[in-house]
């Protein structure tokens, strides 16, 4: 038999095992960066170490190397068997896996050199964007190639999703990313003032939009259905949520930008379309959710299914907080505040991180040939500690960041302020030590789920799957 | 016309695309092809055992 006749897994396979990596490394550099918030002489003194380079490392880890392996993986598995057909393009795919695993190590190098753009979640330099943009187009060749190349009728929604969030990643990066440079590791953004504030703003909350956004729920829309055994509780809705969350979510960047100079027109309609985007984003949870509906005894037996409908609620709560934390007079409070770290946290640790977790216990098996994971057990375990360390976590940036808007904020009779500076620093003090505790707990289970993704592989020799029949 | 006018004008176009898709997801001639597509992820694999596999 030829080799068309299988899917190649190759490729998940790599992907999915560097998710489980990056996962650790990046989260590892959380952790440490948190504890440089209570201790600071944990840099010791050493410029790599500073907490302004490990932060961006810190964000770029867990993004586009854990996240991003997440996304490349499935993107790749969910195509090939929605579409009853072997990945088109090999040798660019195995182009874009060791493409991306060479820009994320020349991120861990540049990043604690100080080498920035200084533009947040855009801060690797211009070979690297250029590096990245290639892999980027390869990336889309292939999976619009298989898309293409197709035996199915209809394209299956998870990669419209997939599809959406590689076409618009591609145009974000590029076009926040043009550059004139100086020398190698020097450039200077085309963009100044405003405009580099909108164009930057408009990239960094489509980051969240595309990548962490509609790439997961294309993972989310095929692994729940996967894994419950049913299909997707609303097919119909699946397509309104689809169309309605890419039309609004490119709108709500100027939200990250409320009283600034930016103008003020601009900054209501960045309000606005956040504010209107809870609706697409509540039709795509509940129709997750809703997906269980009749076989909700599975929630019982299987950590799997936990992780994702947790993940599916933290989605909820965290599309409820943003549009709420958009509103500017919300946002007067807790702009510049740990409240803005822990929505964000919620978000990456709650909704991608375990719905990328769940996601690839769902998938590891079934690419090495096993019934399941090496322990169900070990599952339940780092549910509970992903759970309990993303809910402490939570609560305790909340807290922070409440407390320092009302300090910020207090004026004294005369107009002078209540507070200086530090005093807010001490009194989140605690909520920092409580953050560090949600971080700690929360890397422990992905340590867990090191040990239990290496028991479940290594003694086992991948066997390939059939393409299925023409649909 | 303005330029004001041609906002209301895209802001109606898009209200209707978006009521379009709305009636053209739930009309009844979709539910065939929606119930495929959804049944899609169910889908098991089959591994292809080695005597197969000798020629690859």
């Amino acid at each position: 038999m030829d080799k068309s006749a299988s899917y190649n897994d190759t490729v998940v396979r790599q992907f999915t095992i560097m998710v489980v990596v990056w996962g650790i490394v990046g989260m590892l550099v959380g952790v440490i960066i948190a504890a440089q918030l209570i201790w600071p002489q944990l840099n010791f003194d050493l410029p790599f170490l500073t907490y302004s380079r490990l932060r961006p490392l810190h964000t770029n880890a867990v993004i586009f190397a854990f996240g991003g392996s997440a996304l490349f993986a499935t993107a790749y598995y969910v195509v090939q068997r929605t579409c009853h057909v072997r990945l088109a393009f090999e040798k660019l795919a195995a182009f874009t896996f060791w493409g991306w695993q060479l820009i994320i190590v020349l991120a861990a190098i540049t990043l604690p050199l100080g080498i920035t753009q200084s533009k947040e979640y855009a801060e690797l330099e211009w070979p690297i964007d250029l590096l990245i943009a290639v892999v980027w187009v390869a990336f889309a060749l292939v999976f619009f190639g298989t898309i293409a190349k197709r035996r199915v009728k209809h394209i299956y929604v998870a990669n419209w999703f997939y599809g959406a969030f590689i076409i618009t990643i591609a145009v974000l990066h590029i076009f926040n990313n043009l550059a004139v440079p100086v020398t190698l590791t020097k450039s200077y953004i085309i963009y100044t003032g405003v405009v580099d504030a909108m164009m930057q703003w408009w990239y960094g909350h489509n980051a969240v939009g595309f990548f962490l956004t509609a790439g997961f729920l294309g993972m989310m829309y095929y692994f729940v259905p996967k894994q419950a055994g049913r299909p997707v509780y609303s097919y119909r809705l699946s397509v309104v949520h689809f169309w309605s969350l890419i039309a609004v979510y490119m709108w709500a960047g100027p939200h990250h930008l409320h009283y600034t100079s930016l103008p003020n027109w601009a900054q209501t309609l960045g309000m606005v379309f956040s504010v209107i985007l809870l609706a697409p984003s509540w039709g795509g949870m509940i129709n997750g959710i809703m997906t269980l509906s009749g076989a909700w005894h599975k929630l019982r037996s299987d950590p799997i299914l936990k992780f994702m409908i947790v993940a599916l609620s933290f989605y909820g709560m965290s599309t409820f907080e943003g549009p709420m934390m958009s509103i500017r007079t919300v946002n007067a409070l807790s702009h510049y505040t740990n409240w803005t770290i822990g929505h964000v946290h919620s978000g990456a640790l709650g909704w991608v991180a375990m719905m990328t977790i769940g996601s690839v216990y769902s998938l590891l098996p079934r690419l090495y040939n096993r019934e399941s994971m090496y322990s169900i057990k070990l599952i339940d375990v780092h549910f509970w500690t992903s759970t309990i360390g993303v809910v402490l976590y939570a609560v305790s940036m909340w807290i922070a960041g409440v407390t320092e808007g009302l300090m910020w904020r207090a004026v004294n009779d005369d107009g002078t302020l209540t507070y200086s500076f530090v005093e807010s620093l001490k009194a989140v003090e605690p909520y920092h030590g409580l953050r560090l505790l949600g971080g700690l707990v929360f890397f422990t289970g992905m340590l867990i789920m090191a040990y239990n993704v290496w028991k479940t592989v290594s003694d086992k020799k991948p066997v390939p799957v059939a393409v299925l029949d023409p649909a | 016309m303005d330029i004001n006018d041609l906002r209301g004008i895209l802001t109606a176009i898009i209200f209707i695309a978006f009521v379009g898709i709305w009636v053209w997801a739930w009309s009844h001639r979709r539910k065939e092809d929606f119930d495929a597509s959804a049944a899609l992820p169910l889908e098991e694999d089959t591994y292809i055992e080695s005597n197969e596999r000798e020629n690859i």
